[in-house]
């Protein structure tokens, strides 16, 4: 009974092979092609590999996305995008295996280690991004209370912000820990009754203002600008007393608003020496806090792919695309 | 971490059960508990966010010293770049074979229609066709997703991460499983790779073996190799000594009794070891994607970026579907070599030789022509499987968001001021001397002397880290996540216990949650209960009751037919029958639930840190993304895995006094 069953099974198996062979040999064959090749003029000096660190971010995707388009289209660069976190990517440096950052914020505690102290990378001028962190409160807040966009009035409300977290206080809240804060010093300094909630990511912030409008919760927390979530949600900012340059030099006393951060690039000082036409375009890229919210808005809200994303972009700006790839 | 063995219990005539804890220990509980009262808010340890101790800012110029010393030192220059070349020539040469072009070729060696007729060759040739034709439908739908190419980058990652794992875990544990010197050596090293959180070895792992492939296979290893290692040893450890004995006086040497007598027959266990290394490294993908390693990770975490749930949960997906392939195929190879040992036939020999022989000619067909025509090569299709799971997922998590939240705040709220807030405020204000003190009395009243010793030794670490008040804090949360997660381990369990169909339809969905990464419901957590301790504590409980629940259902299950039909004919209803007899039963295995369900709780602290669980967790994450503050995150991994350690060891303690009770009772 067995050598039958296993008999009939071996035929079957036969003419499912045969079938399979002829019903596959047809159609479009892989074609050992090589990468694509680039379409500038010879007299442009070949690029080569280009290590583009990638931060997760969609901001910084969307500067990442539109130079790797160019890169790859105009000079014929060989992308190697890496997705890593800023830490790793400045460490990148030193190890040789990335060659830009495209937005750096502040950081001037690696600025000193690889910049100033090992000299392995160096700074490769402004994106023309302004960076604005500030304090911030949901539209709906704002439109009831007005005077609460005002740091002074904060106390008379801080009771409305008070969560299971913040025991009597109200909760103010922080997100992602790569950013340096003031926020206890500056609470403390300007005699509010607010705790600061660690809410730890990007992510846990957003939610947490997200369903404050949607819910109408009272949520105040630190923000920043140029960030895709304004498209969704236009939070307001509220005003602490103005910055002026050294208020906040010790960070145990500060009690000022932070100031606007010139976002920077940050290349390797191997790959700025290296002559790489990719170089030219890292230190010629600059654009708006529009422009990379319009990209950043293809990618998170019309889920384009990177490509697709840079390309729309690229198509709509010639003229800029044209002066990063002068010179 | 231990590995659950569940011993026949000998059975203690079923009276009111003792309190799990025992009078003695009852009483320095209260006592510590008033005494927290009256000291409250002396010597508490506090440490703002952003202050560094001494301990912690020597840490930080330490791993700098290494930082600067790197590129000159000699062991770094042939060791470490040796390993590293070696490891990242070898992940390539998978990638190249299965998931990613190369130089001169846009897509891998072997296409989507070569690999599936792999596995379904494999697979049906070392386990059974049934796990074979799993294994084809799970593969087909990582492409029907749209997610071909990252699963593949993700199973060449694994797989290389796997085999090196056996490599260095077989041996050793074969070492370990014959010399007992040398498993007391190794435990804590051990102990420390298997609860150390990711994050705290990420940066220095990249800081030797830089950015890519071989990073993320060694960050992966770090956690497959304890359980190739252990479940090594507790195969060699199981086969009968007098085998052994009587290999050796039959005249064989000790080496060929090892090669001929333990080894085959440490054979299953060995696979089920295999198992628990693949469930193990795949818990790394999302972890991995942090250092750029491609593949199913990568997408969750982008997704992560932009809130999106749909897409991460596609994502999560074709990782528990890779999981549950992989976790069934080794499962059946294992009851194969089983079949194989007590030589009962098998499907595979009912088809006979020659259907091996025609199923091997049809794989390599299948090969070649998947590495010659596109259409064989690239998964067809754009994903629209894969887009319509998307859109279901995020539209049920807004309709549950939208209808629920009131009922989630509400729970929340009644958790964090009702039990949380409470329990922490105890922990936090209680003086150091006090607390410490009555967990030392505790484990020398369950174990005596060698308990004590280890609860010094971890209390010690903990202050000398500095970090005492937030490891409080996390351990109240830890506490509140346990108990919810044995409650549910007990009721879940017990029904799942008595009911066999419960436990078919039960049984998928808690393997799921066990492999879903954690980033994939955070985001739908976080709507629902808040930027929380409470979102930490559920995200714990969803990761750590499918463990708690299987313990007690296996252990309600074992309970002797013969004792409930005993009870039931002297009159016992259902909930005389399950309190009075399953339970009390099923003691040993509640004790062994509770103490994974600490376990696993404790595995999801950094991942609470993340959603507002604040304590030893966000400054773990902290220590991560901040230059200045990376010696604190060091101390508390650190801080962490002693906690760890100090649960596991007064848990299995308690569980241990349990069995000595019955056994004294019965006797």
């Amino acid at each position: 009974m067995v050598r039958k069953g296993a008999k009939r099974t071996s035929l079957v198996l036969l003419i499912a092979a045969a079938s399979l062979v002829l019903a596959a040999c047809g159609g479009a064959k892989v074609s050992s092609t090589s990468s694509a090749a680039a379409s500038s003029s010879t007299s442009t000096p070949a690029c080569g590999t280009f290590n583009l660190a990638v931060n997760p971010w969609v901001g910084y995707e969307a500067d990442a996305a539109v130079v790797a388009y160019v890169a790859q289209t105009k000079l014929g660069c060989n992308v190697v995008k890496k997705n890593l976190s800023e830490e790793i990517s400045w460490q990148g440096f030193a190890t040789g295996e990335v060659d830009a950052i495209l937005e750096n914020w502040g950081h001037a505690d690696l600025t000193k280690k690889y910049i100033t102290e090992q000299k392995v990378a160096q700074d490769a001028g402004p994106t023309g991004n302004q960076g604005i962190i500030g304090w911030y409160v949901d539209p709906w807040l704002a439109q009831k209370y007005p005077d609460i966009l005002d740091y002074k009035n904060l106390n008379k409300y801080a009771s409305m912000f008070k969560t299971s977290e913040s025991g009597s206080k109200g909760a103010f809240l922080d997100g992602d820990p790569s950013y340096v804060t003031n926020d206890e010093a500056i609470i403390k300094n300007l005699g509010l009754n607010f705790k600061v909630v660690y809410t730890g990511s990007e992510a846990a912030l957003i939610t947490a203002f997200r369903n404050g409008e949607t819910q109408k919760k009272p949520v105040i927390g630190y923000f920043y600008e140029p960030q895709w979530f304004l498209s969704e949600v236009p939070l307001k900012h509220v005003a602490l007393p103005p910055y002026t340059p050294g208020c906040d030099a010790d960070p145990k006393t500060v009690a000022c608003d932070y100031p606007p951060y010139p976002l920077n690039k940050v290349v390797s000082t191997k790959f700025a020496t290296s002559g790489s036409p990719a170089y030219n375009l890292v230190k010629n890229f600059n654009w708006t806090n529009d422009d990379q919210n319009e990209v950043a808005k293809y990618i998170a809200q019309d889920k384009m792919t990177d490509d697709q994303a840079a390309k729309k972009w690229v198509d709509a700006n010639p003229d800029k695309v044209a002066a990063w790839l002068a010179g | 971490m231990t590995s659950a063995t569940l011993a026949p219990e000998k059975l203690a005539t079923p009276k009111t059960p003792k309190s799990l804890l025992g009078r003695k220990n009852a009483i320095v509980g209260i006592g510590w508990f008033i005494l927290a009262i009256l000291l409250k808010g002396r010597s508490t340890l506090p440490l703002n966010r952003s202050s560094l101790t001494s301990v912690q800012e020597s840490l930080t110029n330490l791993s700098d010293a290494i930082d600067r010393n790197r590129n000159s030192n000699p062991f770094f220059l042939n060791v470490i770049n040796k390993i590293r070349s070696s490891i990242n020539a070898f992940v390539n040469l998978l990638q190249d074979a299965i998931s990613q072009g190369s130089a001169t070729r846009a897509v891998p060696q072997i296409g989507w229609l070569g690999v599936v007729a792999v596995i379904g060759l494999a697979v049906a040739v070392f386990a059974s066709a049934r796990a074979a034709l799993l294994a084809v439908v799970g593969f087909v739908t990582l492409g029907l997703l749209g997610l071909w190419q990252e699963s593949m980058d993700t199973l060449a990652l694994t797989l290389a991460a796997v085999v090196l794992a056996l490599l260095i875990g077989i041996p050793l544990g074969v070492l370990a499983g014959l010399y007992p010197r040398f498993e007391k050596l190794i435990t804590p090293i051990l102990d420390f790779a298997q609860v150390m959180p990711t994050f705290v070895y990420l940066t220095p792992v990249t800081l030797f073996f830089l950015i890519g492939p071989a990073s993320a296979t060694i960050v992966t290893l770090i956690y497959a190799i304890p359980p190739a290692l252990r479940i090594t040893t507790v195969a060699i450890r199981g086969v009968p000594w007098s085998t052994v004995e009587a290999a050796v006086s039959m005249g064989s040497t000790r080496w060929q009794a090892l090669r001929k007598v333990q080894l085959p027959q440490a054979k299953r266990t060995i696979v089920v070891g295999i198992n628990q290394t693949i469930m193990a490294a795949l818990a790394m993908v999302t972890i991995a994607a942090l250092i750029d390693a491609p593949g199913l990770g990568l997408v969750v975490v982008k997704a992560l970026e932009t809130l999106d749930v749909g897409r991460s949960f596609k994502a999560g997906l074709a990782i528990v579907i890779m999981a549950v392939v992989l976790d069934r195929s080794t499962t059946a190879a294992a009851e194969r070599v089983q079949k194989d040992s007590m030589q009962q036939q098998t499907t595979a020999q009912k088809f006979g030789v020659a259907s091996k022989w025609i199923g091997l000619l049809l794989t390599l067909v299948a090969i070649y022509i998947s590495n010659i025509y596109l259409w064989a090569s690239q998964f067809p299709g754009s994903g629209i499987l894969g887009l319509k799971v998307a859109s279901i997922a995020d539209s049920s998590t807004g309709w549950i968001q939208l209808h629920l939240v009131n009922v989630t705040n509400g729970i929340t709220d009644l958790f964090s001021y009702g039990l949380l807030n409470p329990i922490q405020s105890l922990l936090v204000n209680a003086p150091w001397y006090t607390t410490a003190a009555a967990i030392f009395v505790i484990g020398y009243l369950l174990k005596g002397f060698r308990l004590a010793l280890i609860v010094v030794v971890c209390v010690a670490t903990i202050l000398i880290s500095g970090l005492w008040s937030d490891s409080m804090v996390t351990l109240a949360s830890t506490l509140v996540a346990a108990l919810i997660t044995v409650v549910l381990g007990i009721v879940v369990g017990t029904w799942v216990g008595r009911s066999l169909p419960v436990d078919r339809v039960l049984r998928p969905i808690l393997d799921a949650g066990q492999v879903m990464p954690a980033f994939v419901y955070l985001v739908p957590f976080l709507g629902l209960f808040g930027a929380t301790r409470f979102t930490a504590i559920m995200a714990a409980v969803v990761y750590a009751s499918p463990a708690a629940i299987k313990l007690v259902a296996d252990g309600v299950w074992g309970v002797p037919e013969s004792i409930t039909e005993a009870a039931i004919s002297a009159g016992s209803n259902t909930w005389q029958l399950i309190t009075k007899v399953q339970l009390p039963s099923a003691r040993r295995a509640i004790a062994l639930a509770i103490n994974q369900g600490l376990i696993y709780v404790l595995a999801m602290v950094v991942v609470g840190g993340l959603v507002g669980a604040g304590g030893l967790g966000y400054l773990v994450v902290a220590g991560f993304s901040q230059e200045n503050l990376k010696g604190k995150g060091l101390a508390a991994g650190v801080a962490i895995v002693m906690l760890g350690i100090l649960i596991d060891r007064i848990t299995q303690a308690i569980a241990d006094r349990r069995d000595v009770h019955a056994k004294a009772v019965a006797t």
